[in-house]
């Protein structure tokens, strides 16, 4: 789901003519000074622009050193218009999500308690625990939680989705995000962010790049690159003595000139890389920002190409929607209709699908309508993950519906027994995939409802995709290991966590960290938070809580949890690329060397003439081609280096074997070809 | 290539391989601390050297710890050695009453031999006495060759350890390698020389009467021949075994009494590689995965025998010029063929070409044959050979220790290939282990290049070039890269004994020894810190044919990136011009 006023394609007019501006202000060399292979480059090109000016280099055809000066100039700036391609399309997000923020009033109250007293502010004056009333059509001035009311809103700005959402007090649907608008209805919020630190100023950061701070592989491999670029640094500096010394022994011909060496340099360090690195990055988390994931860090999107472990939530991950209520199976001696009638009191004020659902089923088969528990007099019992039950104590009756453990203890706590019959039923329903709840009134168990559980279509196959790709899947359930077991098996998931309470979650992902694995998962609840903050790739969603949201270091602003394998993917791909362009780099500097050695050191020692296998026109042609090459190949490679590299779910060796071939041999030949091809141009033209 | 040349690098190579099975199942034994034979017999002596030493051998060091010990014990080293050298006039076991040798000589060989370097800018039974041969030079082959296999033995600790502080104690390592490897080692190879009559004795020289007598002039008639002899087998032995090379005399291997018969010189030739081999072995059984071992021997070799056939084969069918100028290029029943200029009529063009290939592959450096005559492909091989940061078999510990820099460098780049953050050994590997082994493969590379600049720049280094036209400059070439990779032979024709070149390859062989070992005792130091990450379908095997081909890649690719500009002004455009 991408935003429809979005530029989708990747080399859009819109984002063209302003990168190829901002591709300009890069030139500075204070810009530069950040990589220090296009630093190199960039030394390089004002070092030959120098030689260029008339009357500093003698030796040279002064059109052949204005030329080299040139293209070291376009090496530099196709690199700086790669970053800015890559920045501009998150800038064009960036100020969609910008709109959203201006001019937003607040309504501030006085008092959360009181609704009328309120001053209008600037949403910029607000302040973390400030309360606002949002009333219908207003905008929601910042991010925070609904205390009181219940409202639809329009998210469009942040998720891009057009359909509204309702977001209400208590529970899991409390959160709200500055920028979107109310709807319908009004709502109070308590203010959880400042000014600059909203969810929506942290995205547009991130987007700007301005905060985009290098992920760990990237460092590393920028340290690789330093030293590569020394080494030929020192390659090309000590090639002057040893020519020098070369043209005394042979007694002929002279050294290679300056422009030639520094062409040489920048031929030789990696430029290609060098040049698409920070483009890769950004380009990165842009394509998550596609896909309607907002990464707190690039170290977040990287780690997640690295995750062996998905905790999926069973519920909306794994299974459709959430289960439905399909049966009552009374215990012995009692009346199907009274298990009804107490799971649907049970389930009255219980606003959980199952719960509804359950409400919904016993007014379908027993015509039992809805009730109002406080109509009733009844008072609530709402569902905690301790307990693992809910119910309604009406008129000295206690009726519980809840998880069958959980109810069994509570039954003979309080004196009761479980009947065998209801035992093998729950049983039944478990190994059936279903899941049971137990019914009580009091110390007497009435019997069981199945809930049945959906398995979404295709899950399946992605689980095997996963497996493929070296991650194992575990499925987070609050069910009992049968009923889990059951449904993991029609899945096809690797594991599963059964009955599962924030505190197993926490010591499921902290066993797997201990064991060296990297831990993703998704999470909404204010109880995942836990978990979120532990595991190494978060995935909140966007209808979360603001703790849940907090916890992670993304957001899913879709709210759906299978998005997690496509994170995978695009944290692998982003890797992938910047290997790719490594290896094709470093290939890349064979030819070149065919290229420039013959020209450089023929008429020192004429028999190095035969090292020209490509047969180049001449040897001014021969080191010119070989920099124009070094300059186009980062062009041709941008649209590579934004869209990433296709990424296939195979075995790392497999994946290693392709890959070799197609950047690493790929990258032996292509510049054969390609400075071939220029020379012939250039020669064609009347050029060299 | 003869037949003959073929079968004799087949019967090297099989029984290298047999010999490098078992060794290094008995030196993972030792670098474990296990309980085996000879510790029973030794374990005295090594208890009583900790004891004379102060060292509790249980004590653990941390990376650091472990890297100052062994800069302070080298640093001891070569103290003691350049004060032996300065003295050796005053001191006792002098027979032929040699002096004092030359300060920036002395300088020179005492880093020379504490970095396993052992380049000889002397002549050996002309310029040490039996003492400094015996108590300076021996000495330091044992322990230059026990520090690199210390050093090894931790950085293979750090890979199998996890989230430990501690690599071991260098010192119980450093006594546990000379005392349970290289000594019985040498015994026994001493011992079997000693029988193909290498001679071992404390006496300087024996006359012997010539059977032809040789008339120089009408007046002068040469009857009696003077032959320096000495503890030569005892030398040889751990010369050959601990990749050190510097041979008791000047001409090194190719002096008859070096390398008496056929035997001596195929048990000799294999002993060159011995322990470098035998240590990949090791490497799989300490890390827990024979495979992983398996895989860095097999990378080796994918190097070292297509560089061996085409040695072999430049120097058997010589150059155009040669058989132009009438010489037999071709082998027959009275003419061994090929370019037997500075070659030993004894060993032919096969057990050279084996024996150059060899000694450059590992940093041994011990030469038979005179590599400044090679052809020029037959030189520059052995001189790419050591550019390569001899990691190809390398020198004792050193040559493994390198290897795996490379390593990481290539897993870096596959994993990165595969989309997943590199990881070797299930230990990850990020940006402080890609800074330092980047150190590791770059510096001694950049010190080739700086100190042959310097050569090649200078009045005082031109002095020393003997050839003129490219040849000259693959002399200077060579004696840099022997240096730097401290590898120690040499090419010839470079008068390397000044005050310049003294000096100058004696700072390469400082950085080209340290700044790799220091890097590779850090990396060791953060991957035992590390949590193993377990294997899974995402992981990449590193024991496959893909990943020995790709770490192959990696060091070819550095190696003829690096080298390519200087060897096209050498051997490169000799050998164009010399079809």
């Amino acid at each position: 789901m991408t935003r429809p006023d979005l530029p989708t394609r990747l080399l859009d007019r819109r984002l063209m003519l302003p990168a190829l501006r901002a591709a300009f202000a890069k030139l500075d060399p204070r810009h530069q000074l950040r990589n220090p292979v296009m630093f190199v480059t960039w030394t390089g090109a004002v070092f030959t622009t120098l030689l260029a000016l008339p009357g500093v280099t003698r030796t040279e055809h002064p059109g052949f050193v204005v030329a080299i000066a040139g293209w070291l100039w376009f090496t530099v700036y196709f690199a700086n218009l790669a970053e800015a391609l890559a920045e501009g399309r998150g800038r064009a997000q960036a100020d969609a999500l910008k709109a959203a923020r201006q001019n937003v009033v607040a309504k501030k109250l006085d008092s959360p308690e009181n609704h009328l007293r309120f001053e209008v502010v600037q949403a910029t004056a607000l302040r973390k625990g400030d309360h606002v009333i949002v009333s219908a059509g207003d905008t929601i001035p910042g991010d925070g939680e609904i205390i009181e009311g219940i409202a639809s809103v329009d998210e469009s700005a942040v998720t891009g989705e057009s359909a509204p959402v309702i977001r209400e007090s208590g529970g899991d649907r409390s959160a709200v995000t500055g920028g979107t608008r109310v709807l319908s209805d009004w709502i109070v919020v308590r203010i959880a962010a400042n000014p600059g630190e909203s969810f929506l100023d942290r995205i547009i950061g991130l987007i700007e790049a301005a905060a985009r701070q290098k992920t760990p592989n990237e460092i590393a491999l920028d340290i690789l690159l330093a030293g590569l670029t020394i080494v030929f640094l020192i390659v090309v500096i000590t090639l002057l003595p040893f020519a020098r010394h070369a043209v005394d022994v042979a007694g002929q011909g002279t050294p290679p000139s300056l422009p030639v060496l520094v062409a040489l340099l920048v031929c030789l360090i990696p430029t290609t890389i060098g040049g698409l690195l920070s483009a890769i990055g950004i380009a990165g988390m842009d394509r998550m920002l596609r896909q309607n994931v907002i990464a707190t860090s690039g170290r977040a999107v990287e780690a997640a190409g690295d995750v062996d472990v998905l905790l999926l939530d069973k519920t909306g991950t794994i299974t459709l929607g959430n289960r439905q209520a399909t049966a009552f199976l009374p215990a012995p001696g009692i009346g199907a209709e009274r298990l009804a009638e107490a799971a649907q009191l049970a389930s009255l004020a219980d606003e959980t699908p199952e719960g509804r659902s359950i409400v919904v089923l016993a007014k379908e088969r027993y015509g039992l309508r809805e009730r109002a528990v406080a109509a009733l007099g009844g008072q609530f019992v709402p569902f905690t993950a301790q307990t693992r039950m809910s119910g309604v104590d009406l008129d000295g009756r206690r009726i519980r519906k809840g998880a069958p453990d959980a109810v069994s203890r509570m039954v003979q706590d309080a004196g009761g027994v479980v009947p065998a019959a209801v035992e093998a039923t729950v049983a039944e329903i478990g190994q059936s995939g279903g899941t049971p709840l137990l019914v009580t009134d009091g110390a007497t168990v009435l019997g069981a409802v199945h809930l049945k559980d959906i398995v979404k279509g295709g899950i399946r196959e992605r689980f095997a995709e996963l497996r493929r790709m070296g991650i194992k899947t575990v499925m987070i359930t609050g069910d009992n290991p049968l009923t889990a077991a059951a449904i993991a098996a029609e899945a096809g998931v690797d594991d599963f966590l059964a009955q599962a309470t924030p505190e197993s979650k926490l010591t499921l992902i902290r066993q797997y960290q201990q064991g060296g694995r990297l831990v993703a998962m998704t999470g909404d609840g204010t109880n995942d938070a836990p978990a979120l903050a532990q595991a190494d790739v978060a995935v909140a969603m966007q209808s979360g809580t603001q703790a849940a949201k907090e916890a992670g270091n993304m957001v899913d602003l879709d709210s759906n949890p299978t998005k997690l394998l496509e994170i995978v993917e695009t944290g692998k791909q982003m890797l992938i690329t910047r290997g790719a362009l490594t290896t094709f780099s470093l290939a890349n500097d064979v030819a070149k060397y065919f290229a420039i050695i013959p020209a450089a050191f023929a008429p020192i020692y004429p028999v190095l003439g035969r090292l020209d296998v490509m047969r180049l026109s001449s040897p001014a042609g021969a080191i010119l081609s070989a920099v124009i090459f070094n300059a186009l190949i980062i062009v041709a490679l941008v649209p590579l280096a934004l869209r990433g590299v296709r990424y296939q779910p195979l075995g790392a060796p497999a994946l290693l074997q392709r890959n070799l071939l197609r950047y690493g041999i790929g990258g032996l030949v292509i510049p054969f070809l390609g400075i071939k091809a220029i020379d012939i141009v250039l020669h064609a033209v009347g050029l060299v | 290539m003869t037949g003959k040349s073929v079968l004799e690098l087949l019967v090297f190579v099989a029984l290298l391989a047999a010999g490098a099975v078992p060794l290094g199942g008995y030196l993972a034994r030792v670098a474990r601390g296990d309980r085996h034979l000879l510790a029973r017999v030794f374990g005295p002596i090594e208890r009583g050297v900790y004891r004379a030493m102060g060292v509790d051998p249980a004590r653990e060091m941390t990376w650091s710890g472990y890297a100052t010990a062994a800069l302070v014990f080298s640093a001891i080293g070569y103290v003691l050695l350049y004060l032996l050298l300065r003295t050796q006039g005053v001191l006792p076991l002098n027979p032929n009453a040699l002096g004092a040798v030359a300060p920036d000589l002395a300088m020179n060989t005492a880093i020379s031999f504490v970095t396993n370097t052992n380049w000889q800018a002397y002549g050996g039974e002309s310029t040490m006495s039996h003492l400094s041969q015996m108590f300076g030079l021996g000495v330091q082959n044992f322990l230059s060759a026990a520090t690199g296999l210390a050093v090894l033995v931790a950085l293979i600790r750090g890979f199998s350890r996890e989230r430990a502080s501690t690599i071991g104690n260098f010192w119980a390592d450093l006594v546990r390698g000379t005392l349970y490897v290289l000594l019985p080692l040498s015994l026994v190879l001493a011992l079997l020389l000693v029988w193909q009559g290498v001679p071992q004795t404390a006496r300087g020289t024996v006359s012997a009467t010539l059977v032809e007598p040789l008339r120089i002039d009408d007046t002068t008639m040469v009857t009696t021949q003077t032959i320096a002899v000495g503890p030569v087998a005892s030398q040889l032995a751990i010369k050959q075994l601990g990749t050190n090379g510097g041979g008791y005399y000047n001409v090194n291997s190719a002096h008859p009494l070096e390398n008496p018969t056929p035997l001596a010189t195929l048990l000799e030739s294999l002993a060159i590689l011995l322990i470098p081999a035998a240590l990949c072995v090791t490497f799989g059984h300490l890390v827990g995965d024979r495979r992983q071992g398996w895989a860095l021997l097999a990378v080796m070799f994918v190097i070292f025998l297509p560089l061996v056939t085409m040695t072999i084969a430049a120097e058997s069918t010589a150059t155009a010029a040669l058989a132009q100028d009438g010489v037999a290029v071709n082998a027959g029943p009275d003419a061994p063929g090929g370019q037997m200029e500075g070659k030993e009529v004894r060993f032919g063009i096969a057990q050279s070409a084996i024996w150059a290939t060899a000694t450059t592959a590992a940093s041994n450096g011990s030469v038979n044959a005179m590599h400044d005559s090679f052809t020029p492909i037959g030189g520059l091989i052995p001189m790419w050979l050591m550019q390569l940061g001899e990691v190809v078999f390398g020198g004792v510990g050193s040559g493994l220790y390198g290897l795996l820099a490379f390593v990481l460098i290539a897993v870096f780049v596959a994993g990165l290939l595969v989309g997943r953050t590199p990881e070797y050994l299930g230990k990850k590997v990020e940006a402080f282990e890609m800074k330092m082994a980047s150190i590791a493969v770059l510096a001694p590379a950049t010190v080739v290049l700086l100190a042959g600049a310097l050569a090649v720049g200078t009045t005082a280094g031109r002095a020393g070039v003997f050839n003129s036209g490219p040849h000259g400059f693959s002399e200077v070439l060579y004696a840099v890269s022997s240096a730097a990779n401290n590898n120690g032979s040499a090419f010839g024709g470079l008068s390397a004994n000044s005050p310049f070149y003294n000096t100058l390859l004696g700072a390469a062989m400082i950085i080209g020894r340290f700044w790799v070992m220091v890097p590779m005792l850090a990396i060791a130091g953060a991957m035992a810190r590390k949590a193993r990450v377990p294997v899974g379908a995402g992981t990449l095997p590193t024991h496959g044919p893909l990943f020995v081909g790709l770490v192959v890649g990696t060091i070819v690719l550095v190696g003829a990136l690096t080298f390519l500009p200087a060897l096209a002004l050498g051997p490169i455009a000799e050998q164009l011009s010399a079809r």
